[in-house]
């Protein structure tokens, strides 16, 4: 299901925040701030991270001058969303919690706009991921000694606030397409991008057929963290449905880290993954002129340490909306 | 499962990039053999200091634990191990580095619901099946005893 846009709706106003990796990497310097030791000056992994919502909806609020959200969207990786509801709680605004794995940045910035097309004025979406705390809830102790397979991916340690208004603003959004629940089998959680792939694949196949474009009409298309594996497995199964990706399809979690550098295996993860790409990269390149027509996908993996113990299939999501130069 | 999900894993399995096996079980020979060099130079040295054979015995791997213990506190065991592989996980160097590595982690959700709960978390399969593997081994050599 593709809806367009009644109104005019726009992402005024946007940040970023990121940690030691994430500054080190390719898009660093762009962030509006960072902590070089992840910590954010707290004595905990998860507080870090709600720490790191904080401030991010700081910053996005201190660019929107007087025009703040009557609203916030937000989530994060964390049992509960507990880094979105202790970080946002100090703002005293109306709050929804929202659950899309890494694909919360898009869902969050889908639903904002939808809202905005309707009876809201302005919405914000907020989200986060932390390498330390998603570590120790998915996957090992930090400190726990053992090896990546390649197809690993690493969670960003990042925080992005996006506003929505009816009206100009950077980027309007013109469409989005809802993603569906999609599992294409795959049991390894060690490979998230060939998970979430079917999914992505699914979303974008349904958006081209029901708006009648192509990859090629559009400048720029970016998942939001399917890494190698993904980007690969995205390019030959939309080549079997008939259509090239060509060379303006990139993922954001080949963008976020210098992955031979770094050595970031198969690249970034997390919903601070394409939300700091967004900011950074996508966002800034669309106020230039540099695009000017953007599909932004984010794509999730719906699973929880228990489903994978568990031996259950990952299931993947991707939600996808098209971003336009605003003026 | 459908056959296309079956193809899809299939083409999954056989496109994805693999471990480089052979870097890393030279990696891993080398690394586990230091650690083991390292077991052997100790052993060398309790020795000359005078200590009983049954002494030392339990004086090298407890010095490895200790030792371990440091480097993982330190921050320095983890890129080790991503390094070595199975050459640091092998020893009891790897043992050691599952207790201690959950006891940090976890000391924010307090000393008894988070350290002392989640302490054994990884080394804790370890501990049952080695005590129940034992248990079995007794009641065989008993009843092969008996024979």
């Amino acid at each position: 299901m593709v809806i367009k846009l009644k109104q005019k709706v726009s992402i005024y106003a946007h940040a970023a925040v990121g940690g030691k990796e994430e500054y080190a990497g390719p898009l660093g310097k762009s962030l509006d701030y960072h902590d070089n030791n992840d910590r954010f000056s707290q004595d905990s992994w998860e507080k870090a991270e709600s720490e790191m919502q904080r401030i991010a909806c700081n910053l996005a609020m201190a660019k929107a001058g007087e025009e703040l959200p009557q609203l916030l969207l937000a989530g994060d990786l964390m049992n509960q969303c507990t880094s979105s509801s202790y970080g946002l709680g100090g703002f005293e605004l109306p709050f929804l919690g929202l659950y899309g794995a890494c694909s919360t940045c898009a869902e969050g910035i889908l639903l904002g706009s939808l809202l905005c097309d309707g009876s809201v004025d302005r919405a914000g979406l907020v989200t986060s991921s932390h390498f330390c705390s998603a570590e120790r809830q998915f996957r090992y102790p930090l400190e726990y000694g053992c090896q990546k397979p390649p197809t690993a991916q690493h969670t960003a340690t990042a925080s992005g606030a996006f506003f929505v208004h009816r009206g100009e603003g950077i980027a309007r959004v013109e469409r989005v397409c809802i993603g569906r629940i999609s599992d294409g089998g795959v049991t390894d959680a060690n490979n998230m991008g060939a998970a979430m792939a079917p999914a992505a694949v699914d979303t974008l196949h349904r958006f081209f057929s029901s708006t009648g474009t192509r990859p090629a009409d559009y400048d720029g298309i970016f998942t939001g963290d399917l890494g190698y594996e993904g980007h690969r497995i995205v390019c030959d199964l939309m080549r079997e449905l008939g259509y090239d990706m060509g060379d303006s399809y990139t993922d954001c979690g080949l963008l976020i880290y210098d992955r031979q550098k770094q050595d970031m295996h198969a690249g970034g993860s997390g919903c601070g993954c394409s939300a700091m790409v967004l900011s950074t990269h996508i966002l800034p390149q669309i106020a230039a002129g540099k695009l000017r027509n953007v599909l932004f996908m984010g794509t999730g993996a719906l699973m929880s340490p228990s489903s994978v113990q568990q031996g259950l299939a990952i299931s993947g999501i991707g939600h996808l909306i098209h971003l336009t130069k605003g003026n | 499962m459908s056959v296309q999900k079956a193809a899809y894993l299939q083409y999954v399995e056989k496109s994805a990039k693999k471990s480089p096996l052979v870097l890393d079980c030279t990696k891993a020979f080398f690394v586990g053999g230091s650690i083991c060099l390292i077991g052997q130079l100790l052993k060398n040295l309790y020795t000359g200091w005078g200590i009983s054979e049954e002494n030392v015995n339990a004086l090298v791997p407890s010095s490895i634990v200790l030792l371990t213990a440091i480097l993982t506190a330190i921050g320095l065991f983890d890129q080790l191990a991503k390094f070595g592989g199975a050459g640091t996980l092998v020893p009891i160097s790897g043992f050691a580095n599952a207790v201690v590595a959950p006891a940090i982690d976890n000391k924010a959700e307090g000393w008894v619901l988070g350290l002392g709960a989640k302490i054994f978390i990884i080394a804790g399969p370890v501990i049952l099946y080695g005590t129940l593997a034992s248990v079995i081994y007794g009641v065989v050599y008993w009843v092969m005893g008996l024979l």
